[in-house]
């Protein structure tokens, strides 16, 4: 076996109250794509952070082939050959595609100036190798977060890197673009370099990688070859539980269908539109129904919870609750009217990272908690006691702040936040991506509560399992428009798959957008 | 464990600057009281400590209102301008009495918050430039409503300006009383605690279905409100009205006062009792040079030491 490229001893590092990573060994060969998993707060974010010269470890030491190579700063790990692509794309979002991709190496032409020419005819070559075809003229930020995350990764392998690390680069593609990525990956490990992969998704990681660490409170549990390794087997090594007990359980913690009452429905939409984004999108949310939204990332999914939660002004359209009209653009007179968003957005939409756990949970409701403009304490502490309790949310206390929860317990304070607003209709995008397994299961389980217990629920999850198994009926969205519908027996990922894939085939996508474009690029591989 | 002192020392490092930011300004005070019973003449008097409090009142008080827009992650550079205004609608107000002329100095500055908060939260205006605009706008205003300086001869004023009970001024006694009331707002009252979710994350604000515009509104008038105030109370003592001169500078040593007191620049917490020792050690710091006959330069490059040590503990916290 070939020598690690890149490998740490007994790595130790600590947080205050936490011991982050206990004693670690871990090691990435060259052509090797080595995934690194384990439920959140496990020390993969914080091992990736030592990696790359992001933190300073407080005990062990890091290896670069071999010899000793603890890296002081992020830029001293990129010199040693590491790049890193972050789940949030860290690009200059202003400046042009071509400017990103060749950000400090800009090729230079008479008197020192930068060719232009010359770097945006590269840009596209380079990157129509990651089936990205756009204007590389065009600021970054305009592009989708497929194409950006894209660009990035074209960017860390043209600086020549011999390590590429990837924090669940795959959370905000579509499933076509996970495929060109995969291929790019593919071509890296070809070429020799390693690549170190963090994904909560075990399908990804069977389909793309060599080996696996498993992580688990701080320290290696497991660490070999993927291949012959069970599924079960790597599910439960993460959740620190016997295979017998996942087994029984499932993969998913959602029970059987609701007993979708023909009740009129609590929740809906006609004719919604919003400009660009939305056309003519109507469906109805029964009490007690699991309503899926399907589609492709870019299919209007978001913008249809948004503009129903009042995030979003549509520019035609109505929005009912239990036959009482909502006024639309306001998200203060949609939660009033009992319409919850749980948004996809965790970090910069849901969490108020500053403020206590406490304060978060209350946030949405001190009107009703106050009396005179006056908030009353006891009333808070008894509502947050009760919805810690319910929800199980693992906080030293109710007055740590919130950004510092694990992405897991932040799902579950904003859960708790929505269900303290005792909404009818509870709108989730994405309620478990980048969560762990465990905080997962119960996320999943409550949902079955809430519909059970009379609440109108509509679901967006690119994980098209829980989507299939979450939902009662599942109305399939495309550039923004309703395509169809699935009920009762219909209700199966290939169905679904299929919907998508048959209006995707009647209308060939024309509009100029980056996804749009990946898209057309993948195809033609 | 031999690694355990090596593995203490990072997070001991982050927990010296959070302790520093929070309550280094009080070590500061503390320090400069000390060094001033030891070294400055006649500095242990009631007649010093009467001139200090009386002259800090003012800073205070404006310091109060930034620590608001400055916890909504916004700032407030008009204050000063709003002294001045404040000072001109009370001379012109005078003739009805001191009441109706504090009253019309504060309208003006509720008046002023009002453009400033409906430009930032409707129009979507940064902070840093609408209230630019009222900071020359606003002293223009007052110079055309006042063109030349004019005393004040009230009995009324002069007994608020200097008079005192059981030896307190009024000026301090007033100041007193508007930190206790903004202390409450900001911990007690479901305002408050939108204020500090709107500055920490607006975009969660906003989708919690918070108030957000009319709360950003309302920061701005409180301020307003709270630096024409203090210019009623800088008019009272001064016994003239200045506009062209009075509060000039004043945003920057109100920000000087919250930011030294350990409320961050970037929003979501606000110190009051971090921004009244602030406010304290500006005033010390400049009574302590000048009493030791430095020159008022001196000053100013005291304080951009002092805000640099302060702006420094906040780095590293930010940091972990």
């Amino acid at each position: 076996m070939a020598e690690h490229v890149l490998s740490t001893r007994s790595l130790t590092k600590r947080f205050p109250g936490v011991l982050a990573l206990d004693r670690v060994d871990f090691g990435v060969r060259a052509g090797e794509v080595h995934a690194l998993i384990g439920e959140n707060g496990a020390g993969k974010s914080t091992l990736i952070k030592v990696l790359t010269g992001v933190y300073a470890p407080d005990g062990g030491e890091v290896l670069r082939d071999g010899g000793p190579a603890t890296f002081g700063t992020p830029l001293a790990a990129q010199q040693a050959g590491i790049s890193t692509i972050y789940q949030e794309v860290n690009l200059v979002p202003l400046m042009s595609v071509a400017r990103n991709l060749f950000l400090g190496r800009e090729p230079r032409g008479r008197f020192g100036l930068i060719d232009f020419d010359r770097m945006h005819r590269e840009s596209e070559r380079i990157l129509s190798e990651y089936g990205v075809r756009t204007d590389v003229r065009r600021p970054l930020g305009e592009l989708g977060v497929g194409a950006q995350q894209m660009v990035a990764l074209a960017r860390a392998v043209w600086v020549d890197a011999k390590v590429v690390v990837m924090d669940e680069p795959t959370s905000s593609l579509e499933p076509r673009e996970v495929e060109t990525l995969f291929g790019v990956i593919r071509r890296l490990r070809d070429r020799g370099v390693a690549v170190v992969y963090v994904s909560h998704r075990l399908d990804e990681l069977y389909a793309v990688c060599d080996a696996v660490t498993v992580l688990r409170d701080g320290r290696t549990v497991h660490t070999g070859p993927l291949q012959g390794l069970e599924r079960l087997r790597l599910v439960s090594m993460m959740l620190g539980r016997e295979i017998g007990e996942v087994r029984a359980e499932g993969t998913t913690k959602f029970g059987g269908d609701h007993e979708a009452a023909s009740a009129e429905p609590v929740l809906r939409v006609d004719g919604l539109s919003v400009q660009h984004q939305l056309h003519d999108v109507s469906f109805a949310v029964r009490p007690g129904e699991v309503v899926g939204l399907g589609g492709l990332l870019g299919s209007g999914r978001t913008e249809t919870a948004k503009s129903v939660a009042g995030a979003l002004a549509p520019s035609a359209g109505r929005v009912t609750v239990a036959g009482a009209r909502v006024r639309t653009g306001s998200p203060g007179a949609a939660i009033r009217a009992g319409i919850s968003l749980l948004p996809e957005d965790r970090k910069t939409e849901g969490i108020v990272p500053g403020l206590s756990v406490r304060e978060n949970i209350a946030l949405a409701v001190l009107p009703r908690l106050s009396r005179a403009g006056l908030v009353s304490e006891a009333r808070i502490d008894s509502l947050v006691g009760t919805f810690m309790e319910r929800l199980r949310i693992k906080a030293s206390s109710p007055h740590q702040k919130a950004g510092e929860l694990s992405g897991g317990n932040q799902q579950k304070v904003l859960l708790a936040r929505w269900l303290a607003a005792e909404p009818r209709v509870l709108l989730l995008d994405e309620p478990t991506r980048g969560i762990d397994v465990g905080a997962k299961a119960e996320v999943q389980k409550l949902v079955d509560e809430l519909a059970a217990d009379g609440l109108g629920v509509l679901l967006i999850s690119s994980d098209l399992e829980e989507l299939i198994e979450g939902s009662d009926r599942v109305v399939v969205l495309r550039d923004g428009a309703v395509v169809g519908e699935l009920t009762g027996d219909e209700v199966t990922e290939d169905r679904l798959m299929e919907a998508i894939a048959a209006a995707a085939e009647e209308e060939p996508h024309l509009a100029d957008a980056a996804p749009g474009d990946v898209r057309k690029a993948a195809a033609h591989d | 464990m031999t690694d355990t002192a090596a593995a203490r020392t990072a997070p001991d490092r982050a927990a010296v600057h959070a302790w520093l930011q929070a309550y280094g300004v009080y070590v500061g005070v503390a320090v400069l009281l000390l060094f001033n019973i030891a070294f400055t003449d006649h500095f242990l008097s009631a007649e010093n400590f009467r001139t200090q409090a009386v002259q800090v009142a003012p800073i205070l008080i404006v310091a109060l209102g930034m620590a608001l827009a400055i916890g909504s992650e916004g700032i407030d550079l008009s204050v000063g301008s709003v002294m001045a205004l404040s000072t001109s609608l009370v001379a012109l107000y005078l003739g009805y009495g001191p009441w109706i002329a504090l009253l019309a100095a504060v309208l003006g500055g509720v008046a002023v918050g009002m453009v400033n908060g409906s430009l930032i939260a409707f129009v979507g205006v940064q902070p840093i430039v609408a209230t630019l605009a009222l900071m020359v706008g606003g002293r223009g205003l007052a110079l055309v409503l006042l063109p030349q300086l004019k005393d004040v001869r009230d009995p009324g004023m002069r007994a608020l300006g200097s008079g005192d009970v059981l030896g307190v001024p009024y000026p301090v006694l007033i100041a007193v009383a508007l930190v206790a009331v903004v202390a409450f707002t900001v911990r007690r009252t479901t305002f408050g605690r939108q204020l500090l979710a709107i500055g920490d994350s607006r975009p969660a604000a906003r989708l919690a279905g918070l108030p957000v515009r009319r709360v950003l509104v309302y920061v701005y008038i409180a301020s307003g409100a709270l630096a024409a105030v203090a210019g009623f109370l800088a008019t009272a003592r001064l016994q003239a009205s200045d506009p062209t001169s009075l509060g000039t500078l004043m945003e920057l040593s109100a920000i000087t006062a919250v930011v030294v007191g350990g409320t961050p620049l970037s929003g979501g917490r606000v110190r009051i009792g971090g921004t009244v020792a602030g406010a304290v050690l500006i005033q010390l710091l400049t009574a302590t040079l000048v009493k030791h006959d430095l020159p008022p330069s001196w000053t100013q490059m005291a304080q951009a030491v002092v805000i640099v040590a302060a702006v420094y503990a906040a780095r590293e916290r930010g940091k972990r």
